[in-house]
C-alpha cells in the first residue's frame, strides 16, 4: 500500500466515522412549546430540506397547534405525515399550514415526510 | 317570524386582560343589530349574532375599533374543496416546471453522450482537441446541473444543515462527486498525467443520471396523484349551490357556503342534493352510490333523510336542512378517508426503522466502496475505478421505493373502499382485517333486516283476502305501533286503493280498534279478540300455532265480530345475506352467528343462510364474552354488529365493522364501517384488505430486494468473480424505475371490484 492509498484510507475512514456521528449522534436541535394564555400550545416549524425544530416537547393532555412553514419547492417536502395522530397532510410551499392535535400519551412521536426520508419527533411530556 | 340573525366570527387583537374581553363585548353588543355578543380573552375570538339588515361585519368591526383594539382579517374559511383544489393547482405547477427540467436534461444528455464518445473513436481522437472538447462538454453540462439538478443540491443541503439526508443527499454526492472528478480534469489535466492518471471526464454520466432520476421523478410524480384521485373525486361530490326557498316563497339559488341549519330546499329531478336535511314534501328516488356504495336508488318521502351529494332520480321534494359544512355525512366520509390515509400500518414498522438510518449508511457503505477499490485495484486505475462504483452505490440505492410500499396501497385502497361503502378507520384495521379467518354475525340487524315485516298473511277460504288487507291496512295506518308499521308497510307493497277509517282506538298492550266501510275490525293479539268476544275457529287456531313454533308474532284479524285470518310478523333475512355469507365461507372463512333467541330460531335463520355454528340465547351483555370465547380457540375474530349495542363485542374483537343502518358513520367501536347495510361490505372489507396487505408485502419484497441486491452490485461485488461492473447510468435508469414500480404496483388496487 503506498502512501497515496493509506492517505485515502485513512480519510475514507475517517469521513465514513463523522457521517456517522453527524447523522445519528450529534445532539438535536430541541424546542418547547410555547403556550398561550388559552392554553394552546403552539410551535412554529420551518420545512426546509428537514423540520426545524427537529425535536418538539410538549405537554400532554392540551392542545397543540403546530404550525408549518414549507420554505422550498422540493418535492420531498410537500407531505407532512404524523401517523401517530392520523395526521397526512400537503404543505404547500411558501404557505404556512396549521396541524391540531391532542396529545393524550406521555412518548416520543415521529412525523416524517411522505416518504420517511425527513424526520423530526413530537415529545410529549 | 322573527328576522333570521347571521353569526360572525371576528380575531381580536390587542387584547392584553379579561377586562379587555368585555369592554369589547360591551362595545360590540352596544352595536345596533347585535344580538349577542361574545369574547373569549383566551382565544381571541369574538362571537357575534347579529341582524344582517341592521349590522354588517364591517360596522362588527368599527365597534371593536371603536372600542380601542384590532380585528385581524382572516382569509375566508375555505371549504375542503377549494381547499384541495388549491393544491392541486400547486403540484400542477410543479409538475409543469419538473418537466421542464427534465427536458432540458434530456437535450442535453442527448448531445453530451455521443460527443463523449467520440474518444472511443481513435481516427477521430486525433483531429479533435481533447481540452476543447472537454470544455465543450463541460458548457453543455452545467445547466443540467444548475438548472435542471438544482433542486437535488438544494434540498440536501439544507437537509445537511438539519442533520438530515435523503434521496437527494444521494443524488447530489453522486452526480456531484463525478462533475467534481471532471471538472478537476478538464482544467487541471496535467495533474493527472505527472501522475500516469488519463484525465478521462464523466460529463455523460453526470448529465445522464440527472436526466434519468428526472424521468423517476416525472413518472413518480404522475402516478402519485392517481393514488389520491378517489379522494379527490369524494371531495368533488360536494354540491356547489341549493335552491333555497325563502319566506316569501321565493325559489333562490345560493352558494352552498351561504345554506343555514333550518333552511328549506328546493330539489328537482335529476339534481344533486346540495346537504344533508330531512325531506318536509314529496318523494323521489334518490341514488346514494356515492355515500353508501349501493347501487339501487332509495325511496324516499317525507320524514326520510337525504344527504348531501347524492343524486335526486325521479321525483321532486322540499327538505329541511339539518347539516351543513365539515357535520355532512360526505364531509364526515371525508374526514374518515383522510385520517385513515394518514394513520400507519403495523407491517410498515420495519421500513420505517430501515429508511429512517437508510441515506447515512449507504453513505457510508460508498465511502468504504471506494477506499477499498482505491487500496485493491491496480495503481493506473484505481482512481476512476473507485469513482465510478462510488457513484453508482450513491445512486442505485432507493430510500423511495420503501418509503412508499405502504403509504401509497393504504391510500389506493381507504379511497377504493370508500367507494364501495367501506369505510376503514386507519392502516390497522385493515391489516386486522386480511387476518381475519372468522366472522362473527349478530343475527339482528346484520343478517336479519332488524325490523319486523310481513311475513304471512292468512284468511279463512270465503274472505276476499286483498282487500281484506287494505281493511286491516286503513286500521293500522293510524296506529304507532311498530308492527302495525309493517302492517302499512306490507299492504302499500302489494297496491290496492287505500281505506280510510273511523273511530279509531288503541288497546294498550293488545291491539286496535277502529270502523271502516261500516264494519268494525280488530286487529291485535289473541287476548284482544277474547275481550271484545271474537271466537277463533279451529282453521285459524291450527294455522296460528304453526306460525308461533316458527318464532313469529301472530296478528289476529276480526270484521263485524268474526276471526277472519291472521298475520305472521317476523324479522326478516336480508336478500343478500346468504350469497353474502357464503363468499366469505368461499374466502376460507369460518362464520358463526349469535342472537339473542331462542335454539330453534337460531337454528332456522342458521340453516336458511348456511351458517353450521351458532351462539342461541346470548344475552346483550354476553356477547362481547362470546367473541373472547372464539378468540381463545386461537380464532382472528371480526365482529360485525349494528354498532349501537354490539359495541362492547365489536371493540373486543381483533376487528370491528359496523353495519351502519342507511348513513351514520359515528361509529367509534369500529374498525370498519359499512355503510351499506348488507354484509356483502363484510365481503367487500375482507377481499380489499387481502389485495392490499399483499400488495404491501410485495411491495416491501420489491424494495428490500433491490436494494439488499442493486447495492452490492454496484459496489463492485461481483467484479472478482464475474468481471462485471454497474454503470452508473444505469445504476440511475434502476433507480429511476424503482419507485415507479413500487407506486404501479400500488395502483393496481384501483381495479378492484368485489363483483
Amino acid at each position: 500500500m503506498d502512501s497515496t492509498a493509506l492517505i485515502v484510507t485513512v480519510a475514507g475512514l475517517g469521513l465514513a466515522a463523522f457521517v456517522l456521528w453527524y447523522f445519528f449522534f450529534s445532539a438535536r436541535q430541541t424546542a418547547s412549546a410555547v403556550s398561550t394564555s388559552g392554553g394552546v400550545q403552539e410551535v412554529a416549524i420551518t420545512v426546509k430540506g428537514g423540520y426545524s425544530p427537529d425535536v418538539i416537547e410538549v405537554e400532554r393532555g392540551k392542545p397543540v397547534q403546530l404550525s408549518f412553514y414549507r420554505d422550498e419547492e422540493n418535492s420531498c417536502s410537500e407531505e407532512l405525515l404524523m401517523p401517530d395522530f392520523s395526521i397526512r397532510r400537503d404543505l404547500p410551499a411558501f404557505k404556512t399550514t396549521l396541524v391540531e392535535l391532542l396529545p393524550q400519551q406521555a412518548g416520543k412521536f415521529e412525523f416524517t415526510c411522505g416518504m420517511g426520508m425527513l424526520r423530526g419527533s413530537l415529545v410529549v411530556k | 317570524m322573527e328576522p333570521a340573525t347571521k353569526t360572525e366570527t371576528l380575531d381580536i387583537e390587542g387584547m392584553t386582560c379579561a377586562s379587555c374581553a368585555s369592554f369589547v363585548e360591551k362595545s360590540l353588543s352596544r352595536t345596533p343589530g347585535v344580538q349577542r355578543a361574545m369574547v373569549n380573552f383566551a382565544t381571541e375570538k369574538a362571537t357575534v349574532d347579529y341582524v344582517p339588515t341592521q349590522a354588517s361585519p364591517a360596522t362588527l368591526k368599527e365597534a371593536v375599533i371603536n372600542a380601542g383594539y384590532g380585528v385581524v382579517e382572516r382569509p375566508p374559511d375555505i371549504s375542503a374543496a377549494e381547499r384541495s383544489a388549491e393544491i392541486d393547482r400547486q403540484k400542477a405547477l410543479a409538475y409543469q416546471k419538473l418537466k421542464r427540467r427534465f427536458g432540458v436534461a434530456v437535450g442535453l444528455a442527448l448531445l453530451i453522450m455521443p460527443l463523449s464518445m467520440l474518444m472511443l473513436w481513435p481516427a477521430m481522437m486525433q483531429r479533435v482537441n481533447m481540452q476543447w472538447l472537454n470544455y465543450g462538454l463541460l458548457f453543455l453540462t452545467l445547466p443540467v446541473l444548475l438548472y435542471s439538478g438544482r433542486e437535488f443540491y438544494e434540498s440536501a443541503w439544507n437537509g445537511f444543515k438539519h442533520r438530515a439526508a435523503n434521496m437527494d443527499t444521494l443524488i447530489a454526492v453522486g452526480t456531484g462527486a463525478a462533475f467534481l472528478y471532471s471538472l478537476a480534469a478538464t482544467v487541471v489535466p496535467g495533474f493527472f498525467t505527472s501522475r500516469g492518471l488519463m484525465p478521462e471526464v464523466y460529463y455523460d454520466t453526470t448529465a445522464t443520471i440527472i436526466a434519468l432520476i428526472l424521468l423517476g421523478k416525472v413518472l413518480e410524480l404522475r402516478a402519485k396523484t392517481q393514488t389520491s384521485s378517489a379522494m379527490r373525486s369524494l371531495i368533488g361530490l360536494q354540491a356547489k349551490n341549493a335552491r333555497v326557498v325563502r319566506p316569501d316563497g321565493a325559489e333562490v339559488d345560493v352558494p352552498i357556503e351561504q345554506v343555514q341549519l333550518g333552511d328549506l330546499v328546493v330539489v328537482r329531478p335529476g339534481e344533486k342534493v346540495a346537504t344533508d336535511g330531512l325531506i318536509m314534501e314529496g318523494s323521489s328516488a334518490v341514488d346514494e352510490a356515492m355515500l353508501t356504495g349501493e347501487s339501487l336508488p332509495v325511496q324516499k318521502q317525507a320524514g326520510d333523510p337525504v344527504f348531501g351529494a347524492t343524486l335526486n332520480k325521479t321525483g321532486s321534494f322540499r327538505f329541511r336542512v339539518t347539516k351543513v359544512g365539515t357535520d355532512t355525512m360526505l364531509s364526515q366520509i371525508v374526514k374518515l378517508v383522510e385520517d385513515a390515509q394518514g394513520s400507519r400500518a403495523p407491517i410498515q414498522r420495519l421500513a420505517d426503522k430501515v429508511s429512517a438510518i437508510f441515506v447515512p449508511t449507504v453513505v457510508v457503505i460508498a465511502i468504504l466502496t471506494f477506499v477499498i477499490w482505491f487500496d485493491l485495484a491496480p495503481v493506473g486505475t484505481r482512481l476512476p475505478l473507485a469513482l465510478v462504483n462510488f457513484v453508482a452505490v450513491l445512486i442505485i440505492a432507493c430510500p423511495c421505493a420503501l418509503g412508499l410500499a405502504t403509504p401509497t396501497a393504504i391510500m389506493v385502497s381507504t379511497g377504493k373502499g370508500a367507494e364501495h361503502g367501506v369505510l376503514v378507520r386507519n392502516a390497522e384495521a385493515l391489516e386486522k382485517a386480511y387476518q381475519v379467518n372468522t366472522v362473527l354475525l349478530d343475527k339482528t340487524g346484520t343478517i336479519t333486516r332488524g325490523e319486523p315485516a310481513v311475513t304471512d298473511f292468512w284468511t279463512l277460504p270465503d274472505q276476499p283476502t286483498s282487500q281484506l288487507l287494505q281493511v286491516v291496512a286503513a286500521v293500522e295506518r293510524q296506529s304507532e305501533h311498530p308492527l302495525a308499521e309493517a302492517v302499512v308497510r306490507h299492504a302499500e307493497a302489494q297496491g290496492g286503493a287505500s281505506l280510510s277509517a273511523t273511530g279509531f282506538r288503541a288497546v294498550e298492550g293488545k291491539g286496535a280498534a277502529a270502523t271502516v266501510n261500516g264494519q268494525a275490525v280488530l286487529i291485535g293479539n289473541r287476548r284482544l279478540l277474547a275481550d271484545e268476544g271474537a271466537s277463533l275457529s279451529p282453521s285459524l287456531i291450527t294455522q296460528a300455532e304453526q306460525l308461533l313454533s316458527q318464532a313469529k308474532t301472530v296478528l289476529y284479524i276480526a270484521v263485524a265480530g268474526q276471526a277472519v285470518g291472521l298475520i305472521g310478523v317476523a324479522d326478516t333475512v336480508r336478500d343478500t345475506s346468504a350469497a353474502a355469507i357464503k363468499k366469505l365461507q368461499a374466502l376460507g372463512i369460518e362464520v358463526v352467528m349469535m342472537t339473542g333467541d331462542n335454539p330453534e330460531t337460531a337454528a332456522q335463520v342458521a340453516e336458511q343462510v348456511g351458517i353450521t355454528r351458532y351462539f342461541a340465547e346470548v344475552l346483550p351483555a354476553d356477547k362481547a364474552g362470546k367473541v373472547k370465547e372464539l378468540q381463545a380457540e386461537g380464532r382472528i375474530v371480526a365482529m360485525v354488529g349494528d354498532g349501537i349495542n354490539d359495541a362492547p363485542a365489536l371493540a373486543q374483537a381483533d376487528i370491528g365493522l359496523a353495519i351502519g343502518s342507511g348513513t351514520d358513520v359515528a361509529m367509534e367501536a369500529a374498525g370498519i364501517t359499512l355503510m351499506r347495510s348488507d354484509l356483502n361490505g363484510v365481503v367487500t372489507a375482507i377481499e380489499l384488505s387481502r389485495q392490499t396487505i399483499r400488495t404491501i408485502k410485495q411491495n416491501l419484497f420489491f424494495a428490500f430486494i433491490y436494494n439488499t441486491l442493486g447495492i452490492p452490485v454496484a459496489a463492485g461485488l461481483l467484479y472478482p468473480f464475474f468481471g462485471i461492473l454497474l454503470s452508473p447510468m444505469l445504476a440511475a435508469g434502476a433507480m429511476a424505475l424503482s419507485s415507479v414500480s413500487v407506486l404501479t404496483n400500488s395502483l393496481r388496487l384501483r381495479a378492484f371490484d368485489n363483483h
